[in-house]
C-alpha cells in the first residue's frame, strides 16, 4: 500500500498500467505525456505534480517532480485532492469532472477523445493500486 | 456534482419576433447557402434590420463542418467583431456557430483545443443565438461542439457548458419546408437523442422527462411531418421534441447509437440522423440482450408511449424496438447500412476504422454493457445484412 500522489504510488500505478492489456490495445498508438497536478488544499500543504510520460501502449515513466519546469509535457490535468481521489476510485468520471469544472485539462481535446477507451484504461488502472489515502 | 442547463426557448407561431427584444448593434450570422437560398436566412435578417442591427452571414458551413471552416469562420468574426452570433440551419451551422463565438474572444485558439474544462467568457462580448431549421439535432439546446477533422475522416466531440445558446427560436416557419427526407433523417435524430438520453447513466430524473416526452412525441408526430411537411402542428410538436431531446441527451450523454452512426457517418459521409437511427436498435438490442437496468428503461418509455403493456421488461423493450423499426420503415429510412448502398467489400475494408471510432467515444463509455472490439465488429456486420443482435 503506498500513499495517494507519492513516488512510490507513482511506481505502482506504472506497474499497473503496465499490466492492463487493454490499455495497451487501446493506446497502442498514442504518444504523450502529462503531468498530473494536485493543487495545495485540504491534506495538500503544496502543489504536487506527477510528470507520467505514455507511449505506444505503455508507461515509460511516472515521477514525481518537485520542480514543475523540469518537463514540458503535452498535457496537464488540475484538480484538487478530493476530485482526484473521486476520479482515482472511479466515483467520478475524468470526463465528468472537466465538463464540470472539477478538474482542469490543458492540451489538445481532440487528441484525446481519440483516445477515450485509453483513457478510461488508464483510471481503471488506478484502481488496481493499493492506496493509502490523505484523508 | 453534475449540472443541467438550456438556452432561453422562444417558440411557436411568430417566435422569429422575439428579435425585436434583443439588444445588440451587431449581428454575425452563420450559416450555409442552402438555407440563405432558401430565404431563411432572410427570415432572420429582415427582424434583425426592423430594429437596426447590422448583420453579416457567414455561409460557408458544410453538412459535417470542419475545423477549416470554423477557423475561416473565425477570422470573418473577428473582423466584424458583433455582439450576437445567431446559428441558422440544421446542428452543423449551430455547432459552427458555438465554435465560432469562441474564436471571438480567443483568435488564437485552433478549434480543436476548444476544452470542456476551460472558460472562455466570449459574453463579455456576444451572445449566443440558435435558431433551428431542422427538427432535429437539438443543438439548439446543447453544449456540445460536433466538428469533423477532414484529414482523418473523424468527428471530434468538443464544445463548453459555456457554448449553451443563450436564446433558441422555434419558429414552425424555419422548418415547414423541409423535404420528407431530410423531415425523416433529422426526426430519427430526435428519437435517438430522447431514448438514449432518457437510458444514459449520466442521466438523472431531471433528463429523464425531456427524453421521455420527446420520444413520444416524436413516435406521434413524426410520420405526420414526414407525410405532410404542412401539418403545422406536426411541425411544432417535432420542433419541441428536438429541442426536448437535446435537453435530454445534452445534459446526460448519448449512447452507442450515436457512436456507432457516428463512426459510419464519419467515414461514409451519410446524415447523422440516418446513421444513428439506424443504428439505434441494433445497439438497444445489443444492451436489451446484456443490460437489465437498461432493458427496464427502455420497458419505461414502450409503457409511456402505449407500446405496449406487458408485465415483462424484455418484452416491452423489444416491442420499442420493433415499433422504431416500424416507424423507420414508414418514413423511408434504410433498415441496414446495406440498404444505405453501400458496398459489401468497401464496409469490410472499412471496419478496422469503424470499430476504433465506435471505440475511442465517451458514449460507448457511458452504456451499461460496454462492447470491446469484437462485439463492436459484430454490431457493425449485423447492421449490415439487416441481422437482429443475439448476442
Amino acid at each position: 500500500m503506498a500513499k495517494f500522489f507519492t513516488q512510490e504510488w507513482g511506481d505502482l500505478y506504472k506497474e499497473a498500467i503496465n499490466s492492463n492489456k487493454a490499455y495497451e490495445e487501446a493506446a497502442k498508438t498514442w504518444e504523450g505525456d502529462f503531468y498530473f497536478i494536485m493543487e495545495h488544499g485540504g491534506p495538500i500543504k503544496e502543489t504536487a505534480y506527477t510528470y507520467i510520460d505514455l507511449y505506444h501502449g505503455k508507461c515509460r515513466k511516472i515521477e514525481l517532480v518537485t520542480d514543475p519546469s523540469k518537463y514540458k509535457p503535452e498535457f496537464t490535468m488540475t484538480a484538487p485532492y478530493s476530485v482526484w481521489k473521486r476520479i482515482a476510485t472511479k466515483e467520478l468520471d475524468p470526463i465528468k469532472s472537466m465538463i464540470t469544472r472539477q478538474a482542469k485539462l490543458s492540451g489538445n481535446m481532440a487528441k484525446i477523445m481519440r483516445y477515450v477507451k485509453a483513457a478510461n484504461e488508464l483510471t481503471t488502472s488506478t484502481t488496481q493500486v493499493p492506496t493509502e489515502w490523505l484523508d | 456534482m453534475w449540472t443541467f442547463s438550456c438556452p432561453f426557448i422562444a417558440y411557436g407561431d411568430n417566435a422569429l419576433e422575439y428579435i425585436a427584444q434583443i439588444q445588440g448593434k451587431k449581428a454575425f450570422i452563420v450559416t450555409d447557402k442552402n438555407i440563405v437560398k432558401l430565404g431563411l436566412a432572410k427570415l432572420v435578417t429582415d427582424q434583425l434590420d426592423a430594429i437596426n442591427i447590422k448583420w453579416q452571414i457567414f455561409d460557408e458551413v458544410e453538412p459535417e463542418p470542419s475545423l477549416g471552416t470554423v477557423k475561416k469562420g473565425g477570422l470573418a468574426v473577428g473582423k466584424f467583431q458583433p455582439d450576437w452570433v445567431i446559428g441558422i440551419g440544421g446542428g452543423s451551422c449551430m455547432d459552427a456557430a458555438k465554435a465560432i463565438i469562441i474564436l471571438l474572444v480567443r483568435p488564437d485558439l485552433e478549434p480543436d483545443c476548444i476544452i470542456a474544462s476551460d472558460t472562455y467568457n466570449f459574453r463579455a462580448k456576444a451572445r449566443l443565438m440558435a435558431i433551428p431549421t431542422t427538427s432535429g439535432t437539438g443543438a439548439e439546446a446543447t453544449w456540445a461542439i460536433v466538428l469533423t477533422d477532414t484529414k482523418e475522416n473523424r468527428k471530434l466531440g468538443l464544445g463548453t457548458t459555456e457554448c449553451m445558446p443563450d436564446v433558441a427560436i422555434l419558429d414552425p416557419v424555419m422548418v415547414t419546408g423541409m423535404p420528407p427526407l431530410i423531415t425523416a433523417d433529422t426526426g430519427m435524430d430526435v428519437l435517438t437523442h430522447a431514448i438514449e438520453g432518457y437510458v444514459s447513466t449520466w442521466g438523472t430524473s431531471i433528463t429523464d422527462g425531456p427524453g421521455i416526452v420527446a420520444t413520444r412525441k416524436a413516435f406521434e408526430y413524426l410520420p405526420k411531418a414526414y407525410k405532410n411537411g404542412g401539418d403545422l402542428e406536426a411541425r411544432k410538436e417535432m420542433q419541441n421534441a428536438a429541442i426536448l431531446g437535446g435537453m435530454s441527451f445534452g445534459n446526460s450523454m448519448a449512447g452507442l447509437g450515436h457512436s456507432t452512426g457516428h463512426a459510419l457517418g464519419a467515414i461514409f459521409h451519410l446524415p447523422h440522423g440516418r446513421t444513428v437511427g439506424l443504428f439505434l436498435p441494433y445497439t438497444m438490442e445489443y444492451l436489451i440482450n446484456g443490460a437489465e437496468d437498461t432493458t427496464a428503461k427502455y420497458a419505461e418509455i414502450a409503457r409511456y408511449c402505449r407500446i405496449a403493456s406487458a408485465s415483462s421488461d424484455k418484452e416491452c423493450a423489444k416491442a420499442l424496438v420493433a415499433k422504431i423499426r416500424s416507424l423507420a420503415k414508414e418514413i423511408g429510412q434504410p433498415l441496414s447500412v446495406k440498404d444505405c448502398g453501400i458496398d459489401n467489400a468497401k464496409y469490410e475494408e472499412a471496419i478496422p476504422g469503424l470499430i476504433d471510432r465506435a471505440l475511442n467515444e465517451v458514449m460507448t463509455m457511458t452504456v451499461t454493457r460496454v462492447p470491446g472490439e469484437e462485439d463492436l465488429g459484430k454490431i457493425f456486420r449485423y447492421a449490415y445484412e439487416g441481422k437482429n443482435i443475439d448476442f
